[in-house]
């Protein structure tokens, strides 16, 4: 059985592909790797097409990576799904996008495309949607007295939306097959042809919630294709606004998994430190959720003297109430009813989905993108990626606590180190067509970013991959088994995004 | 928990006071709103928020306004789980072709009298999602709107102007003492 070295150098490397290689390989090693996944010796990063070529991001045991590209003139090719369940709907993603059709996919309904763009592939030949799309068919679930519950697309909160079908024996959920791709806005279709500023804005806006951490692995993957390199004061401000939204979104979320168990002071205290996060954000930067802040090259902005006195205030106020927040979760009894035992991702599904975040660290899988493959400033930082056994709603949001405490603690040191100089390096556009990939890790996991610049230096094509692709599935596993009114509570304590996932 | 409790009963509350109305908002509105709906509904709102292909942005910050300094409540104004027990739908996100025809039979579902607020930038006309193939356009394109809240998010203060001006008119000068 090859490596993933081996392999590559079995195909045709392509040249300026940067930081890792990308090689095109021939059917038989696109089975190879097909192997090695299902064999679990791999990890699937990521799974996207363009017209003509399917490309797969690869991790290796020892954190090497990779990029095989197999080239599919005909629009076919061998499904990895077929093998590596984790695959399934990214290759459904990428029929509906790109018309490339998954030889020995299991699952033939459609994905994304819910039959309203009039298109048919949107992202290749374009053809126009002549017949009106079948209606979609959910998995059957079959025996006495199970009855079926329909939600959504719209739900009832502020929630963003999604179809989730239970089947239902009595209290307990037998099924959960989710329907996503109801905000699916095109993100990938607008980016081709776009210059590096507004592809930027495009992937800050991905998924609201991990804006800093989209605009930081899209900046990356740019100044990858480019060779460039963002001045050191910059990539300290990144991971200052990327430790601030950590924390902004594990407090909020802390405090709402509690409220979905009816816990509301816990809310309301959370809420209170999000807020404060927020308002520190904005008075540092400019913006709550430090939007548009980190560009191709660098940062938008710097900090201020003003804003380091609302961040030491920011960090005081939090190492002030928080523990006595930690301390009312774990010394209530009636939340832990609710929290402990509940929603059981087991360590197996895990590590297959190579779930990222606080889902793969509650399930004894503690990959941080941080960590590996790594990048400045985190390689002089010191912190802890917290990891757990249980799988439980309760692991979940431990491990949410623990990542706190270690943003606490990186905000202080990266105000302590942080060095003076620049705020970008404008990446000078290529004269020949480059490609780039990154990976960042966002507050819910792994984002990945893959982008090819034309010439000219606008976009050719660029793929963003949500931590969620790997989450989702795991939901409609973890869920099983449990009452249908803990369905809330185990959904946020996943807290998928929607719209990273629908694109 | 005693303990937090009884700390919050002398800490001075967070919660911010009411912001001034925004003019621009009570100038869109002033159509919006007559006389006799503004009888029918008395002094307050129910608003149900449907999210139609927003990046989740605009939602953290609706989210926000439930929190302690923002506190929606006391206006009057709260939200409601489901269209058919709701004066307000507050709409965000560029409209997408697959949330088309679910926001489309929310309002249907919503019982007159009732308004809708699009919320965000992309609400507008799509934002810097406009001319994709999978985004209608703006929440105009689909249902009636009565008031844009713009802002790529709008921040809980835009969001609770508007929504104060919206209440202001409904309600003939707001909560009475
Ligand atoms: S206006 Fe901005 S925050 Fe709101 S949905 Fe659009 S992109 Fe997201």
């Amino acid at each position: 059985m090859p490596t993933l070295d081996e392999l590559m150098r079995q195909g045709r490397p392509v040249a300026r592909h940067r930081p890792w290689p990308r090689t095109v390989v021939d059917a038989a090693a696109w089975n190879a790797a097909a192997g090695r996944l299902s064999d679990g010796d791999w990890t699937l990063l990521g799974l996207w097409g363009e017209a003509g070529a399917v490309h797969m991001a690869l991790l290796d045991g020892t954190g090497g990576i990779g990029v095989v590209s197999l080239d599919c003139a005909d629009g076919r090719y061998p499904s990895i799904g077929q093998r590596h369940p984790p695959a399934l709907r990214l290759e459904r993603a990428a029929r509906d996008l790109f018309g490339l059709q998954p030889l020995g996919l299991p699952d033939i309904r459609p994905w994304l495309d819910h039959g309203g763009w009039g298109l048919r592939h949107p992202l290749a030949a374009r053809t126009e949607a002549t017949e009106p799309a079948p209606s979609y068919v959910f998995l059957p679930g079959e025996g006495e007295g199970l009855h079926q519950i329909p939600v959504g697309p719209v739900h009832a909160g502020i929630i963003e939306p999604g179809h989730f079908r239970f089947t239902a024996s009595g209290e307990t959920v037998v099924r959960l097959e989710q329907r996503l791709g109801y905000v699916h806005k095109g993100i990938e279709g607008l980016m081709a042809g776009a210059d590096l500023d507004r592809a930027a804005a495009l992937a800050g806006r991905t998924s609201g919630d991990s804006t800093v951490a989209y605009a930081l692995a899209f900046a990356r993957a740019a100044e990858a294709a480019t060779g460039a390199t963002a001045p050191p004061r910059a990539q300290w401000l990144r991971a200052l606004m990327a430790e601030l939204e950590r924390l902004a979104n594990h407090f909020g979320d802390i405090g709402a998994i509690c409220n979905d168990a009816s816990f509301t002071l816990m809310h309301a205290h959370c809420g209170i430190l999000r807020e404060r996060v927020l308002r520190a954000a904005d008075a540092c930067f400019g913006h709550r959720l430090m939007r548009d802040r980190i560009l191709p090259g660098g940062v938008a902005v710097d900090l201020a003297n003003s804003g380091v006195a609302a961040l030491r205030a920011l960090i005081a106020e939090c190492r002030a109430r928080f523990p006595a927040l930690t301390e009312l979760y774990d010394n209530t009894a009636s939340l832990q009813d609710r929290t402990v035992g509940t929603g059981i991702l087991s360590a197996a599904l895990a590590r297959q989905y190579a779930a990222g975040g606080y889902v793969g660290r509650a399930s004894g899988r503690s990959f941080d993108a941080r960590r590996t493959p790594g990048y400045p400033p985190y390689d002089t930082l010191r912190f802890d990626v917290p990891s757990l056994d249980a799988g439980d709603v309760d692991a979940r949001v431990w491990v949410r606590i623990r990542e706190a405490e270690q943003s606490l603690s990186l905000l202080e040191q990266i105000l302590h180190q942080l060095p003076e100089g620049p705020l970008r390096a404008e990446p000078t556009p290529p004269s020949e067509p480059c490609e780039g990939m990154a990976l960042t890790e966002s507050f819910r996991g792994d984002v990945l970013v893959w982008l090819r610049l034309a010439a000219d230096g606008t976009v050719a094509r660029c793929h963003l991959r949500d931590p969620s692709w790997f989450q989702w599935p795991l939901l409609e596993a973890a869920i099983h088994g449990n009452i249908v009114a803990d369905f809330p509570l185990c959904n946020k304590s996943f807290n998928c995004s929607y719209s990273g996932h629908d694109l | 928990m005693r303990k937090l409790l009884f700390s919050g009963m002398f800490r001075a509350p967070v919660t911010e006071p009411r912001p001034p109305t925004d003019d621009a908002a009570l100038r869109e509105l002033a159509q919006a709103v007559d006389r006799s709906a503004r009888r029918r509904l008395g002094h307050s709102l129910s608003i149900r928020e449907v999210d139609a292909g927003s990046c989740n942005g605009c939602e953290l910050e609706i989210h926000a306004l439930n929190n302690a300094f923002y506190d929606l409540e006391r206006f009057g104004i709260r939200f409601v789980a489901s269209p058919r027990h709701a004066d307000v739908l507050l709409v965000t996100g560029p409209v997408t072709a697959n949330m088309r025809d679910a926001l489309e039979r929310t309002f249907q579902a919503t019982p007159d009298p009732k308004w809708v607020v699009a919320v965000g930038d992309c609400a507008v006309d799509g934002g810097c999602f406009a001319g994709s193939y999978a985004v209608v356009g703006g929440v105009a394109r689909v249902v009636p709107v009565d008031l844009h809240i713009r802002g790529c998010p709008p921040n809980p203060n835009a969001l609770l102007q508007g929504l104060l001006a919206l209440l202001d008119r409904v309600g003939e000068g707001g909560r009475s003492a």
